[in-house]
């Protein structure tokens, strides 16, 4: 594949180096010091920031804002967009937006469900769903057009990425619902958190049978434990969130004052297996609100330096 | 058909506190089957008003009882033409558009809604009724094995399910089916498979609510 758009990211990844991705979750207020402070102890380990568009539903700094920070940082941000909260109208303009200041990703979402969040008797949107942001993105991007039909003068360029769960159900159709967000337009995707390796292997080997790891970019997700703790919350409480118990286990057996080490060591541990493993393009590393083990986890995993683009 | 569930008494009452004459007025359609707002159900609403006015030591307070075939037709509405204008109030427990259609027709009469209307759904078991149908004016349920996700998935997503499902359960609730777990089922079961692999394109709102009020001319059955 090679790289249609000024994307840093894209580049990374044409060019046959594993991407590195994390994300920047938004405060909720005003300040912009804690994005920047987020920023620069992500900024020289990933090739991408990820940032959340208002994440469970709950009220923050939007996405789009925060990612215009970190490109006057110099700095390269995806921005996030969910359909929760926006119809076409709003969402094709703040793709214009994002353009406007040449932001060259976006990852097209559907969103928690507002039930989620700290508004949860608010209206939801849903004009689309995330495939079909896909495609609007595309075709804005691609024909230079609105969904109306009308010509965008300067088109954005973005490179454009989905999201995809390989362990929520029904596992039969989760390759085939990876095919439909290509052919809707994805030219990435950031996966949910891997804890079940077999699993993975097996969705993305699958996805390779159908020459789909050859038309997009598989970014594998990973999120270190803090504790043992959170393995339960996670195993338990996040939908679609596969944690087998070996692992809720491996975090439990540890003493309470290594934990969060030990967290990091899975999460290290994963990234070295998956680095082996054909198709995957990447690696997106989530580690809410714990940016600063970041940098170790890319080091201790080998993937630092990052490559130089043009 | 259109699912409604009785109000609380307590806001029934504040609407007809001062009232001196009251018409219960029920609907024998839709909100009969559904057990909120029939004969049976004006009958008991009328007792509840009556001693609540006795308690309040309000004697000489009246509360009529009636139930027409529909209050969404002229034809029936008209049947409370001679009486309607010796109300201060009537209390409509029909659907919404019950409600609506009364208050349009008795123009001056205060008309109050006797029930929350939900949605339009089925009998799922007795007591138990579920949403099916948004009426969102252009039916896509062939494409879907006959299962609505615009009227059931709780993102209204055409390119589901989303990440959140889990063992054919709504990450909303666990009690709440995935609704695109049932449509992958019964696509399995008609052998349609094929049809979940079709990239569902964006939706045309505008024979939903999003187009404002709509209406359904049939000039062959006009008279």
């Amino acid at each position: 594949m090679s790289a249609k758009t000024p994307s840093k990211l894209e580049k990374v990844m044409a060019a046959g180096h594993l991407g590195v991705t994390s994300e920047c979750g938004p405060p909720r207020g005003s300040d912009p010091e804690v994005i920047k402070h987020k920023a620069e102890l992500l900024k020289d380990c990933v090739d991408a920031i990820n940032v959340t568009d208002n994440q469970t539903s709950v009220v923050r700094t939007s996405s789009l804002a925060t990612c215009i920070h970190l490109k006057l940082m110099g700095l390269e941000p995806i921005l996030q967009m969910v359909t929760r909260d926006r119809n076409r109208i709003a969402l094709q303009s703040d793709i214009l937006g994002a353009a406007s200041f040449d932001i060259a990703n976006v990852l097209c979402l559907s969103g928690d469900h507002q039930s989620f969040g700290d508004n949860p008797q608010g209206q939801n949107v849903h004009d689309l769903d995330s495939m079909q942001l896909l495609w609007t993105v595309r075709k804005m991007r691609d024909e230079g057009t609105f969904l109306g039909g009308d010509e965008i003068k300067r088109p954005p360029k973005m490179f454009v990425g989905a999201a995809a769960n390989p362990f929520a159900d029904p596992f039969e159709i989760r390759v085939p619902r990876l095919a439909k967000k290509i052919e809707a337009g994805a030219e990435f995707i950031q996966t949910q958190c891997i804890y079940n390796l077999e699993k993975f292997e097996e969705w993305i080997r699958l996805a390779e049978d159908r020459g789909l790891t050859e038309k997009c970019y598989i970014m594998a997700g990973v999120t270190p434990f803090k504790s043992a703790g959170m393995a339960k919350y996670m195993k338990n409480r996040v939908p679609g969130m596969d944690v087998p118990d070996d692992v809720v286990k491996r975090m439990a057996d540890t003493p309470k004052g290594s934990q969060a080490e030990e967290g990091i060591n899975i999460c290290v541990e994963t990234i070295q297996r998956l680095k082996e493993l054909k198709g995957v393009s990447g690696f997106h590393i989530m580690a809410i609100e714990w940016e600063e083990k970041v940098p170790e986890i890319v080091e201790r995993a080998g993937l630092m330096p990052r490559p130089e683009t043009d | 058909m259109i699912v409604a569930d009785k109000k609380p008494v307590e806001e029934i009452i504040e609407y007809v506190k001062d009232c001196k004459k009251i018409l219960v007025l029920g609907c024998n359609e839709c909100v009969t089957v559904c057990e909120a707002g029939g004969k049976k159900e004006v009958g008991v609403l009328a007792a509840t008003l009556r001693m609540y006015f006795s308690n309040q030591g309000a004697e000489d307070v009246q509360v009529d009882e009636r139930t027409l075939e529909r209050q969404c037709d002229h034809e029936y509405l008209e049947e409370i033409r001679d009486i309607a204008d010796q109300y201060d109030g009537i209390v409509s427990i029909a659907c919404g558009v019950g409600i609506q259609f009364t208050a349009e027709k008795y123009h001056s009469i205060p008309v109050y809604p006797g029930v929350n209307t939900c949605f339009l759904g089925v009998t799922e078991q007795r007591g138990l009724w579920t949403e099916r149908c948004q009426a969102c004016g252009q039916c896509i349920l062939a494409y879907t094995g006959g299962i609505c996700p615009v009227a059931r998935c709780a993102k209204r997503l055409f390119n589901g399910p989303c990440g959140g499902s889990s063992q054919g359960k709504c990450e909303i609730n666990k009690e709440l089916d995935c609704a695109w777990q049932l449509i992958i089922d019964r696509l399995k079961a008609i052998d349609r498979m094929d049809l979940y692999e079709k990239f569902f394109n964006i939706k045309d709102w505008s024979t939903d609510r999003a187009g404002g009020p709509r209406k359904v001319e049939r000039e062959d059955v006009q008279i």
